[in-house]
């Protein structure tokens, strides 16, 4: 019996109270990142963005859950019941599970694995697959016009997005994210891989399907995308993975360039300041860049999106791939 | 190590069961997510073996990449099953024969298995202890140094594949007006902007 409490119960509990740890501040995250986007872009747009419910609107995300649960869930007759169901569901989860190795603090991490980037690589090249599974399963041509543009938008920009990771590894010498943190405690990726930091930033707006890559969804083209013929609950997963992964890819973008949890100097007033906070500060930085995007540039043009991610993203990190290595060999600065 | 049996199981009959089930579906799409969910069980059957690299690409490049592009594919097709099984009975035969015969000859290979001790001697690479270094590096060790001919050579193929791939899809089609980037880029201010004084009802 004390075997079992120690050897099984225990840890199980203990996973779960770590797991809940992450996803709780992530959904009230994802919830407040709504509200701040319309206050920020409304703020771009001399605009008050929503004030009424609560003490500057700080209730409405509240709100407007509520409002979702109290609609009706409506099944098209023609879609594909089980998959139509299972898509949001995927989303949704896949936008959660990939913080299991997101190093929110020093030692903080629910499973500190050796491969932990490759691991959020392969869970966020499996988000296509809540697009694409809606698509089909709605059965109805816009939802599946904007499955095909986000299939082939994402499988374009993830080979970027892996040459830029290749290029912060061989900077570490290592796949562990904690380890990648803490290759920052000198100087931060952003600054000697700057233009790697910029590809990056814009693949994350493809990946995410944020403006302006946000041709899956081109409302004046589209109506709304894949997700036309979804209402109430499953279409709030949508909305929550979408913006999770938000969170997920700023936090990556954070994790690779920002120097995590670090402080931006190993100084007095700074290091008082717990790391955590430091990776929120910088998550928060970065999400504001995802929304003074979208207050700011207009759609691309869907031929113009593909000649950005094969003749430029992918020739221009190739050959940073090679300049990396090659300076590194040449200074003998190859990590251990 | 209960546990790791527990997992064990559920992955092995979980891949089992997909596995059927791609063949067993009548419905493509569903086909492509069994395949989907088979290759996901496998890389957890990787990650209990401890090769938790092999793991993650399986991840990337199967169901992140390959996996898309077969699912993208099938959703386009219009396929009418009707037309699919008229000739059902008719390639029964050889296609059962081909079947029996792969399935002696991998008894055979499975029933003969037999590392020869000389070729575990002469492994030019010895692979370190598990605890000494990670799987990744442990590959990446015996595949950039012992293997790299042989890898360069696998890498060849693949370009020559790819660009066999191009060579076929690839038509030139006569009257496509097409966006010149580098034209436009060129293009100044002055080639193509003037101004012009128009006098009130003349035209320019």
């Amino acid at each position: 019996m004390v075997d079992f409490w120690e050897g099984y119960a225990l840890p199980t509990i203990i996973i779960l109270g770590q797991i809940l740890a992450i996803v709780v501040p992530l959904l009230v995250a994802v919830a407040y990142l709504t509200l701040a986007e319309r206050k920020v872009i409304a703020g771009m747009q001399m605009r008050t963005g929503p004030a009424k419910v609560g003490p500057f609107g700080l209730l409405q995300p509240l709100a407007d859950g509520l409002k979702l649960f109290g609609k009706e869930t409506i099944l098209p007759a023609g879609a594909n019941r089980l998959v139509f169901i299972l898509a949001p569901m995927l989303t949704f989860v896949l936008a959660m599970v990939a913080w299991a190795v997101i190093p929110v603090g020093d030692g903080l991490v629910i499973s500190d694995i050796n491969v932990g980037i490759l691991y959020l690589f392969a869970i966020s090249s499996l988000g296509v697959y809540g697009v694409i599974m809606a698509g089909w399963a709605s059965n109805s041509k816009y939802p599946f016009l904007g499955a095909l543009r986000s299939a082939a938008q994402m499988v374009s920009y993830e080979v970027s997005i892996g040459f830029v990771i290749i290029t912060v590894l061989l900077c570490v010498g290592s796949l562990n994210l904690s380890a990648i943190v803490r290759a920052q405690e000198t100087i931060w990726f952003a600054i000697p891989l700057f233009p790697m930091f910029v590809i990056f930033f814009i693949s994350a707006l493809a990946e995410t399907n944020r403006a302006p890559f946000d041709l899956p969804e081109g409302e004046s083209e589209l109506v709304a995308g894949y997700f036309v013929e979804y209402s109430s609950m499953p279409f709030a997963l949508f909305f929550l993975g979408e913006y999770a992964n938000m969170i997920l890819m700023s936090a990556m973008t954070s994790i690779l360039f920002l120097g995590g949890w670090l402080p931006p100097f190993d100084i007095a007033p700074l290091n008082w300041i717990p790391g955590p906070i430091w990776f929120a500060l910088k998550i928060s930085a970065v999400l504001f860049l995802f929304l003074w995007v979208r207050a700011t540039f207009p759609r691309y043009r869907y031929d113009q999106l593909m000649r950005l991610g094969w003749k430029v993203f992918l020739p221009f990190s190739l050959i940073w791939v090679v300049l990396t290595a090659g300076v590194l060999l040449a200074f003998d600065w190859l990590p251990a | 190590m209960v546990i790791q049996a527990l997992s064990f199981y559920m992955f092995a009959a979980i891949t089992v069961a997909a596995g059927v089930m791609v063949i067993a579906s009548r419905n493509p799409v569903y086909s492509v997510l069994y395949l989907i969910l088979a290759f996901f069980n496998a890389a957890g059957l990787f990650v209990l073996l401890g090769a938790e690299f092999l793991a993650m690409i399986l991840v990337v490049v199967y169901v992140g990449a390959v996996a898309v592009l077969f699912l993208f594919v099938v959703m386009m097709l219009d396929i009418n099953f009707v037309q699919l099984r008229e000739g059902f009975l008719q390639y029964l035969p050889i296609g059962g024969l081909i079947g029996v015969i792969l399935l002696i000859e991998l008894g055979l290979v499975a029933g003969t298995w037999l590392l020869g001790p000389e070729v575990t001697a002469v492994a030019a690479v010895p692979i370190l202890p598990a605890d000494q270094v990670s799987n990744t590096e442990a590959i990446g060790r015996v595949m950039y140094t012992k293997y790299v001919y042989l890898f360069q050579a696998s890498g060849l193929v693949l370009l020559v594949a790819m660009i066999g791939a191009i060579v076929l899809t690839l038509r030139q089609r006569e009257g496509v007006r097409k966006q010149s980037i580098a034209a436009q880029n060129a293009r100044r201010r002055e080639d193509v902007v003037a101004t012009v004084k128009v006098p009130t009802g003349g035209g320019v």
